[in-house]
Formats: structure tokens, C-alpha cells, sequence
């Protein structure tokens, strides 16, 4: 095998590994995006849910020593987070999209400000599995060290098809999205309905934050996300309100955020910027070729009303 | 409730003011230290109301991004795009321009960079209305594609090599430089954007063009059968949006950083959403709601020093306000719900 051919291959394998490393969180957030979409309302927040959850979990594995109790506690201030927003948006002449604004900025600032005496101190991290272990390939061996959270979030993505398409919860967030009156009709508590899918959704982002610092990239910073909670929002539009196909997006996604730092370790540095940028432009690109001026399939029926 | 519009942001603001004091007495700070240390450091003394209206300039301008979309029932987040476009293609046109007179120089490097922030929010309206693409997250994209551009290009091809800390373009000239308004530290940017919202004030209240937005903005349907260019109309108002914020970045080029960098990306887009929703999107408000949070930005460095509070303490309190505002908006629209079925 020629030198070059090997170089490729390193690129090609650390795309793979972060396709599942930096995949995973988006994954957990976009799940939960997509619980409270379901139910007929954005939440624009969820990167406040995300560095909250990110602080919160840390913080907590740190105090008490184990990585689990610390996605625990993510996962609770993302139902707190969940909780406020479904509670402003109930009101009259609220936006939702406002709201979700408003708690991002909050939730990073309040994170930013907690999370200030966490940026010293080392909690302990989640477990990994060595699917590698059968390689000699070191790089590939790096690649296959899967996070118990990612194998978590692979069970979920069906088991929340499932729940939609089968359960009779899921068939009441499905009527909520789909049409208020609908469900009035049926006797459902819209408010209630979406107030607790917007909470679950909240625990979810909260656990994909606990990702970020207690197993990759790992430790607490301010720097720790860049968008991610956002890009989880467009992210779910294209996997048109699917969880199977948030799964599928997410290793995309992570896969496009790993090409730049790929890339740099095999000392292709010129374009860094601008494969960093290629998530943000292949989000863009598939939300224009998924969009017509007909209103898309799977969308809950109460957010193309408007 | 013709009170309202004045009664919904100082209740937010006096409860927020309240919350902050008891969120930073918990984290250990003497609260009413603290709000004297804002008041001081925002409004106390002369000095500390020019760096107020320094930080209001931006601010006004990145609003007006948010605020005029927002009369078309848009919500448009891509101020920090624009304004990093808008700073990039003002430091290009700067440099281009750099052998003519200042006069010139700064005519060109304006209009350049009301172009590129006007055409990226314009493209945001554009492919809202022609494909449906959801406005909010194509903003929202365009940011961290913008600030990736800028990063790309000031790191290689058009970095000065004498900036080693924080890679820069080449300055445009200490001779082209926006001035000081008479004898203040006060920019011309200010000025910019108090006309800025004037003028769109005067476009959305006396013109049929305002007309017709509001129209858009009420009822789409009607408004397309009573005839009006609808797509059109969108494109100009973000177009007119995006250039605000445009102005924005190259204000901030040519007033205080001289280059274009990363500094561009300060954030002020991103409050600009929170004072355009502050100020209900009516271009003459922004001008007061500016003002107050151009303070607490120039506050929150002395804030930060006297009580030893972490850099985010800000981003608290914005926070806070943006919740508050958005709550006592719901209960006033309660309010005005129960008055309405009584009578």
C-alpha cells in the first residue's frame, strides 16, 4: 500500500470514529427535538439544555464520582429547561422561537457562570467498549471505541419510532402536532401533552450535553459546543420528524465535523476554517433540496399551519 | 392598555433587576453593590455614558435586523452573520480604497458592506419564500458559515503578517477611520444607527411600502389576492434588515478595530434579537432599548472587577431580562384577554 493511499485511509477511518464520537450528541438532541416537534412546537433552547447539561453532569460526576449519576443530573436541569419553555409557550402571544432564544442565551450564561470553579478539576469519565480489539490498526482501534451513551442512543432512535407509530402516548403527541382541535376532540390536554414532550425532549439534549463533557471532547469548558443543540433543530427537519432518520443524520453530521480536524492530522491544514464549516453548508443544502413550497412530508400538521 | 407597550419592558426589567440581585447575592455579592457598580458603570458619569452609546451604535443597527423581518411574521437570527460579512467586505473595500480620500473611502466600504449583509439576509427571505426553507435556522446556518469565511480568509490569504495574536486583515489607514462626534469619544456609528431607525421608522409609518409589509405581516393570503408583490417585498425587507447589520460590522471596522477579525464577532447579533423583541419590533423603541443594553455591556466590565463575578455575569442578566420580558408579555396579553370577555 503506497504512503498516500494509507494517508487517505487514516482520513477515512477517523471520519468514521468521529462520525460516531462527534455524531453522538447530536443524535440525543435531535431525538429530543424531534419528541417536542412531534408534539407541534420548536424548541429553539435546546443548546441551553446542551451546555447546561454539559456543566450540570460534569459537575455532578466530579462531586460524586460517577460519570452516570452526572448524565442523570443533565438530564434533569434539561427537564427544568423543558419545563420553563413549555410553560412560557402555553401562554397567549408567546413565541415559541422566542422563548427558545431567550433560554439559550440564560442556560449558557447561567452554565458559563456555575460552571466557572469546574474548569480545573478532572471528573471521571463514561465508559467505552473496545470493538477494536480484534484490529492491530491503531487508528481503526481508536475509531471503534464506542461510548455505552452512543449504543443508548442507537436503541432509542427505533425504540422512539416504535413509541410513536405503535403506543398509544405516541399516537397523543402525534394528534397534539398534528391538530389542536383534533385533540381537544378527543379529550387530550394539549398543554399537558406538549408540556411533557417538550420535557422529555429537554432530558434528552441535557444527556447529549453530558456527552460532550464527561466522554468527548471530554472536561468542561466555554468552548465546549458549538452549535450543536442548534444545528440538532435543522438536523431534524431533514430527517423529516423521523427517528430512524436522526440516527442516520447524526453520523452524517458527525462525520461532516470530523472531516476538518481529520484532515489537519494528516497534514491537510489549508482549509480548515472551511471544513469546519461543512456541516452548517450540508444542513443548508439539504434544507433547501427537502423544501418545497408544498408542505413537507412528516411535518406535524400545528407547525406548517403557520 | 395603550400604557402597554411602555409597562410590559420596565415590569421585565425592574423584576429581572430583582432576580439578578438575589442570583448574584447567592453566588456571594453584596446585590445593591452590585446594581450601583451597573448604574455606574453604564450611566454614572459622562465617560460611562460615551462607552454606553459606543456599545448602543452596533446594537441599534443589528436590531433593526430582527425587528424589521419580524413586522412580515419572519423570525430572522442572522445579525452576527451579516455583520461579519458586512465588517469583511468593508475592510476589502477600505483597503482597495486606501490611496483615494477618507470621503470616498468610507462612502465605498458602507455600501459594500450594507451589499453583503443586505444579500445575505435577502438570500434568507428569498429561499423562505421560494422554497420554504425555514428563515430562523437558514439565519441561524448563515452565521457559522460567515464567521468560517471570516476565519478562513483572515488566517491566510488576506492576514496582515504583523498580526500575530489575533490574525487580521491589513489596517485601512488611521486617515480613513470613522471620527468622534465633535469633542466625544462617541463615534459616528452612533449617528448611523439613530438615523438608521428614523428613516425605517418613517418607511414602515408613511409610506404604502409599510403599508404593505404590515399587510404581509397580518394576512398573507389577502395580501396576495389583493396583488401585492409578496416575494418581492420580503426580499427588500430582509435586503433592508441585513444591510442594517451590515453597517453594523463595517462600523465596527472602521471606528474601533481599524482591520477585520474575529473581534467582529462579538455577539452583537445575537443581543440585537433580544433588543428587537425588547422594543416589539418598533423601529423607534430600539433607539431607548439600545441604549440600556449598549449600559449593561459597558457595565458589565467594572461589574465583573468590583465584585469578582465570573465574565458571564452579563449573559445572566440578559438572559434573565429576555425571559422576564417574554413572560410579563404573556400576562399582560392575559390581562387584556380577561378585560376583553368581561366587557
Amino acid at each position: 500500500m503506497s504512503g498516500e493511499e494509507s494517508q487517505w485511509l487514516t482520513v477515512l477511518i477517523a471520519v468514521l470514529g468521529g462520525a460516531i464520537r462527534v455524531g453522538t450528541p447530536f443524535l440525543f438532541v435531535s431525538l429530543g427535538e424531534c419528541l417536542t416537534e412531534k408534539s407541534g412546537r420548536i424548541n429553539l433552547g435546546l443548546e441551553g439544555n446542551l451546555i447546561m447539561g454539559a456543566m450540570a453532569g460534569y459537575g455532578v460526576a466530579w462531586i460524586t464520582g460517577s460519570a452516570w449519576l452526572g448524565v442523570l443530573a443533565a438530564g434533569a436541569t434539561g427537564v427544568v429547561l423543558g419545563f420553563v419553555h413549555a410553560l412560557l409557550c402555553q401562554q397567549p402571544r408567546v413565541n415559541d422561537i422566542a422563548v427558545g432564544i431567550a433560554l439559550m442565551i440564560l442556560g449558557t450564561g447561567l452554565a458559563f457562570f456555575i460552571g466557572k470553579p469546574l474548569i480545573q478539576p478532572t471528573a471521571p469519565h463514561l465508559p467505552a467498549l473496545h470493538l477494536g480489539a480484534w484490529s492491530d490498526n491503531p487508528a481503526l482501534r481508536a475509531a471503534l471505541e464506542i461510548n455505552a451513551l452512543f449504543i443508548v442512543g442507537v436503541l432509542l432512535a427505533p425504540a422512539m419510532a416504535w413509541f410513536f407509530k405503535s403506543s398509544r402516548w405516541g399516537l397523543a403527541i402525534r394528534t397534539v402536532g398534528e391538530s389542536d382541535d383534533a385533540a381537544r376532540a378527543m379529550g387530550l390536554n394539549v398543554n399537558g401533552v406538549r408540556m411533557l414532550a417538550t420535557m422529555a425532549g429537554g432530558f434528552l439534549a441535557g444527556v447529549g450535553g453530558a456527552f460532550l463533557s464527561l466522554y468527548y471532547p471530554g472536561g468542561w469548558s466555554e468552548g465546549l459546543s458549538s452549535g450543536q443543540g442548534l444545528m440538532a433543530v435543522a438536523l431534524v427537519i431533514f430527517a423529516r420528524w423521523d427517528p430512524m432518520r436522526c440516527l442516520y443524520a447524526s453520523l452524517l453530521f458527525g462525520g461532516a465535523g470530523a472531516l476538518g480536524p481529520s484532515l489537519q492530522a494528516v497534514g491537510v491544514t489549508s482549509g480548515y476554517y472551511l471544513f469546519n464549516a461543512a456541516p452548517y453548508v450540508l444542513t443548508l443544502i439539504l434544507m433547501i433540496a427537502a423544501s418545497s413550497t408544498k408542505v413537507r412530508s412528516g411535518m406535524p400538521g400545528s407547525l406548517a399551519a403557520r | 392598555m395603550t400604557f402597554a407597550p411602555f409597562l410590559i419592558p420596565l415590569t421585565a426589567l425592574l423584576l429581572s433587576l430583582a432576580l439578578f440581585g438575589v442570583f448574584v447575592s447567592l453566588a456571594g455579592a453584596d446585590a445593591l453593590a452590585v446594581y450601583h457598580s451597573i448604574y455606574r458603570g453604564a450611566f454614572g458619569t459622562w465617560f460611562s455614558w460615551q462607552n454606553t452609546l459606543v456599545s448602543a451604535a452596533p446594537l441599534m443597527l443589528t436590531a433593526l435586523c430582527t425587528a424589521l423581518p419580524a413586522r412580515l411574521g419572519l423570525i430572522v437570527i442572522g445579525g452576527e452573520g451579516a455583520v461579519v460579512l458586512g465588517g469583511l467586505a468593508a475592510a476589502l473595500t477600505g483597503l482597495a480604497l486606501i490611496d483615494t480620500n477618507a470621503w470616498l473611502a468610507l462612502s465605498g466600504m458602507a455600501l459594500a458592506a450594507m451589499l453583503a449583509g443586505g444579500l445575505l439576509i435577502g438570500l434568507v427571505g428569498w429561499l423562505r419564500h421560494s422554497r420554504n426553507v425555514n428563515e430562523t435556522i437558514s439565519s441561524l446556518l448563515f452565521n457559522y458559515i460567515s464567521i468560517a469565511i471570516l476565519s478562513f480568509l483572515v488566517i491566510g490569504l488576506l492576514r496582515d503578517p504583523e498580526t500575530l495574536n489575533k490574525p487580521s486583515t491589513h489596517h485601512i489607514g488611521e486617515s480613513h477611520m470613522l471620527g468622534a462626534l465633535g469633542e466625544t469619544s462617541i463615534h459616528w456609528g452612533f449617528a448611523y444607527g439613530v438615523i438608521a431607525c428614523v428613516i425605517l421608522w418613517l418607511l414602515y409609518k408613511r409610506t404604502t411600502f409599510g403599508f404593505a409589509v404590515d399587510m404581509i405581516g397580518g394576512n398573507l393570503r389577502a395580501a396576495r389576492l389583493s396583488g401585492l408583490p409578496v416575494g418581492r417585498n420580503i426580499f427588500l425587507v430582509c435586503l433592508m434588515g441585513g444591510a442594517a447589520a451590515g453597517l453594523a460590522g463595517m462600523v465596527e471596522v472602521a471606528a474601533v478595530h481599524g482591520r477585520a477579525n474575529t473581534s467582529l464577532n462579538a455577539g452583537y447579533g445575537y443581543e440585537g434579537i433580544l433588543i428587537a423583541f425588547a422594543a416589539r419590533h418598533h423601529p423607534l423603541a430600539i433607539i431607548p432599548m439600545a441604549i440600556l443594553f449598549g449600559g449593561i455591556r459597558a457595565a458589565s466590565g467594572l461589574m465583573q472587577r468590583d465584585h469578582d463575578l465570573p465574565d458571564a455575569t452579563g449573559l445572566v442578566l440578559q438572559g434573565m431580562i429576555f425571559i422576564l420580558l417574554l413572560a410579563s408579555e404573556a400576562v399582560f396579553a392575559r390581562l387584556a384577554l380577561n378585560k376583553g370577555s368581561k366587557a
